[in-house]
């Protein structure tokens, strides 16, 4: 009893002592975000931790907008030292950040993304507008000059060259930067395209008009997917209709079990997405907190190698994963060596 | 006084034991009834169980076994050391970027050299069949030894998680054509390679001690920092919950008076078991990293907060362990002049000790499977350095093996599907070894009255 009692209270002890001692240095670079750029941000990472005398960072997923929530909590080793995003930091929460103390806050981009639209492999092919992607999730649409719930149940009601298939969407939910992406540049623009937006604006005014260009139906007909893309895989595999929101590199992972849709009439390469072609994508980046540059070691070092010509280079590793090279790169490393600030 | 009569018609009913009533047979089809549904109850769970468990083993198991690709190769001493002084720390500017580009122009020297390579097949496509690890490995190797230099080195590399799919029959020449990730030629090749000696599929231990590893490379990815980390979260717990947990249900069962105050203590207690491991999970964020200022993704922080949650299930055991010793003990010890404390550590506690380890046994295995709680600490991670010993290991980031299956079922990579199923594999050796001892320890120390 006597040797229990003694390693309990020295291990209690040792515990107490090191929290004393660790509680203020961290040697570890700290990342949270955007699940899109997860992928991204481990194959630096691993190479970082390779390649240099720093520790491998630590890269959390959990969404952008948790990674910027996480990010604004405040400066000091506790908090995370960059937060990668699928879409560009808010006002409100630069604010937060600038209520917190986080306020010199350095903006990447690494590159571009694509949103594919996969469905099953030996499913029907799908050429899509955005249009047709608002007229089948729109939550209420114009018919004869009035406003109605959604009708139409299959694509071809919606298109008449699309297939015969029953409307059953897996797009990202609202806490993904993907979603705010999707709406903007699918819904939004096909509700415009269409000439809902128009209409809609005739019958109220523009505000109501532009909301609900982008409010998506509840019944049924469009799910919310909150997981990771391996979720929407998933229902996809379970379901041949479906047809889910994907990011180019998770497609390229699993063309073996997707077929991806033409959108205006441009197949999503990383070529068609570089020149602009393919209209659905965004940049990703990451945001970095300047006073944790110098306090946090390799933080510097790490944000330079992320956006180095052997990460994010047209032929590094983040290339071959998915990733659309932004053609500004050197811009990019320019500012990043200068630490500019937003 | 007259005869009751029974049977106003005068008539006595009979009955046999041999021959059974109506009454008597309704009674044993009732049993039987419920006894099939019983057997039926048993036998969904076991089919549940089994397809459980058919589901991770058929789709576990390979993970433990893995592709690689063996060949020998000369280092070439002017690329790797381009100063030529063997000295280690200028030999670190050479990236893996250089060694990969090294180890596959000797893959394509012993490929060629063998006379296997599909014909059309290019040097660059033949590059594609080794893992980014392998150059990795290569560079760690030559690191630690760089005298092997300019020699003929035997290169044991971790093959491509399509060319490791194909031999365990995942990858297909169907699937391989519309595959952005291999070829035809590649499975091809790697067939010849095998054929050749070249590449085998074999045990693979990096698979238990490896760290986690990027979407780029699911081959080398591993449970290393994920086992450290679940181990030292429970040896926190364990040193924590423990004491504090046993102590606390003593005093509340052997010394506390029964008042309201020991009463609203004891609903808290059994609520608190019932909170959803997710609120520890917040309060944990609040309390020790944001109070304490506590590290993120520390496997201390891990500890403290599945110490919370154990605490509830450990006391209420420990509780029903000690109520379940005799009271004739305790006034046995008292009778013969034993002090309360005497009677209770001399006594009553060695009797409810199998109860108690039982208890804290099965606290710790559904602290082990936990993931919840550890999502908002920061502990879902992708984590690649191995924590240092403890005590101060413990501040380090890890990973915890739970947390490993979460993430690897979301990464994109279908190689990270069996992966996910190999650490579920583990996880459940884990829980039955710790289970298995619950029931030895309860066998060995039980006793009856």
């Amino acid at each position: 009893m006597s040797f229990i009692k003694l390693s309990v209270s020295a291990l209690a002890l040792a515990a107490v002592g090191a929290t004393a001692s660790h509680a203020q240095d961290r040697d570890t670079i700290q990342v949270a975000g955007s699940s899109t750029v997860l992928p991204y941000a481990t194959i630096v990472a691993e190479a970082f931790g390779e390649n240099f005398e720093f520790p491998t960072p630590v890269v959390q997923s959990g969404g952008s907008g948790a990674g910027l929530a996480q990010f604004c909590e405040g400066v000091g080793s506790n908090t995370i030292d960059i937060a990668n995003a699928s879409r560009l930091i808010k006002d409100s929460e630069i604010k937060t950040c600038a209520d917190n103390g986080v306020t010199d806050i350095m903006h990447v981009q690494i590159g571009y993304d694509g949103i594919v639209f996969a469905s099953a492999v030996d499913g029907e092919e799908f050429a899509f507008t955005p249009a047709d992607w608002y007229k089948a999730l729109a939550a209420q649409v114009v018919v004869d000059g009035k406003m109605v719930a959604n009708p139409y149940t299959t694509w071809n009601e919606v298109n008449p060259d699309l297939p015969e298939q029953p409307i059953l969407a897996f797009i990202p939910g609202t806490k993904h930067g993907t979603r705010e992406v999707f709406e903007e540049k699918v819904l939004a623009a096909g509700c415009e395209e269409s000439g809902a937006l128009e209409e809609m604006t005739a019958l109220s005014d523009a505000d109501t008009a532009e909301e609900a260009c982008v409010a998506v139906r509840t019944d049924g007909k469009s799910v919310d997917i909150d997981g990771d893309y391996t979720e929407t895989l998933a229902r996809i595999q379970s379901d041949a209709n479906g047809i889910g929101v994907f990011g180019l590199s998770f497609y390229e992972n699993n063309t073996n079990a997707l077929q991806v849709a033409t959108m205006s009439g441009v197949t999503p390469t990383t070529e068609t997405i570089a020149s602009g072609e393919y209209p659905v994508s965004r940049p990703l980046q990451f945001y970095v907190k300047k006073a944790h540059i110098g306090v946090v070691p390799g933080l510097k070092e790490f944000v330079t190698f992320f956006v180095s010509d052997d990460m994010a280079g047209p032929n590094g590793p983040l290339a071959a994963y998915g990733l659309v090279s932004d053609p500004e790169l050197a811009a990019t490393q320019a500012a990043v060596e200068a630490e500019e600030t937003m | 006084m007259t005869d009751i009569s029974a049977h106003p018609s005068g008539k006595r009913k009979t009955s046999s034991l041999l021959q059974l009533d109506a009454r008597t047979k309704r009674r044993n089809a009732a049993e039987r009834r419920f006894q099939i549904y019983g057997l039926v109850c048993i036998g969904i769970a076991m089919v549940a169980l089994v397809m459980l468990l058919v589901s991770i083993f058929s789709g576990g198991a390979s993970a433990f076994r893995q592709t690689f690709a063996t060949f020998e190769m000369t280092l070439p001493a002017e690329t790797l050391d381009p100063d030529g002084n063997r000295n280690p720390e200028e030999m670190a500017k050479v990236t893996t970027i250089g060694y990969q580009n090294v180890l596959r122009q000797g893959l394509v020297t012993a490929v060629r050299g063998a006379n296997i390579v599909p014909e059309g097949m290019t040097d660059a496509d033949i590059t594609g069949m080794l893992s980014p690890e392998a150059a990795a490995d290569l560079r760690n190797r030559v690191l630690n030894n760089p005298e092997l230099l300019g020699q003929q080195v035997e290169i044991d590399a971790l093959a491509h998680g399509r060319i490791d799919g194909y031999f365990k029959g995942r990858v297909t020449m169907q699937s391989a054509e519309r595959d952005a990730n291999v070829t035809p030629q590649r499975l091809q090749l790697a067939q010849a390679m095998a054929d050749n000696g070249l590449m085998a599929l074999r045990f693979n231990w990096g698979f238990v001690t490896k760290p986690d590893a990027s979407d780029q490379r699911p081959e080398a990815a591993g449970l290393g920092v994920a086992l450290l980390g679940s181990l030292y979260m429970m040896l926190v717990v364990l040193v924590l919950s423990v004491p504090i947990g046993v102590a606390a249900s003593i005093y509340l069962e052997e010394f506390a008076p029964k008042n309201r105050w020991t009463d609203v203590i004891e609903v808290n207690i059994s609520n608190l078991a019932a909170v959803p491991s997710i609120v520890f999970g917040i309060l944990g964020l609040a309390i020790f990293i944001n109070f304490f200022h506590l590290p993120q993704s520390a496997s201390i922080v891990g500890g403290l907060v599945l110490t919370l949650m154990t605490i509830p299930t450990i006391i209420i055991s420990t509780r029903a362990a000690l109520r379940a010793v005799p009271p004739s003990i305790r006034d046995a010890a008292l009778g013969v002049g034993a002090s309360r404390m005497q009677a209770v550590f001399h006594h009553v506690l060695p009797l409810a000790m199998p109860g108690i380890l039982t208890g804290t046994i099965i606290g710790l295995a559904q602290a082990l499977g936990e993931t919840a709680p550890l999502l908002l600490i920061g502990m879902v991670a992708f984590v690649r350095d191995y924590p240092d010993g403890p005590p101060a290991g413990l501040f380090d980031p890890a990973s915890a093996l739970p947390v490993q299956v979460y993430n690897w079922t979301q990464r994109a990579d279908p190689a990270f599907v069996e992966r996910s199923s190999g650490a579920i594999i583990v996880l459940l050796a884990f829980l039955l070894v710790m289970n298995a001892v619950a029931i030895i320890l309860r066998r060995k120390f039980e006793r009856r009255w």
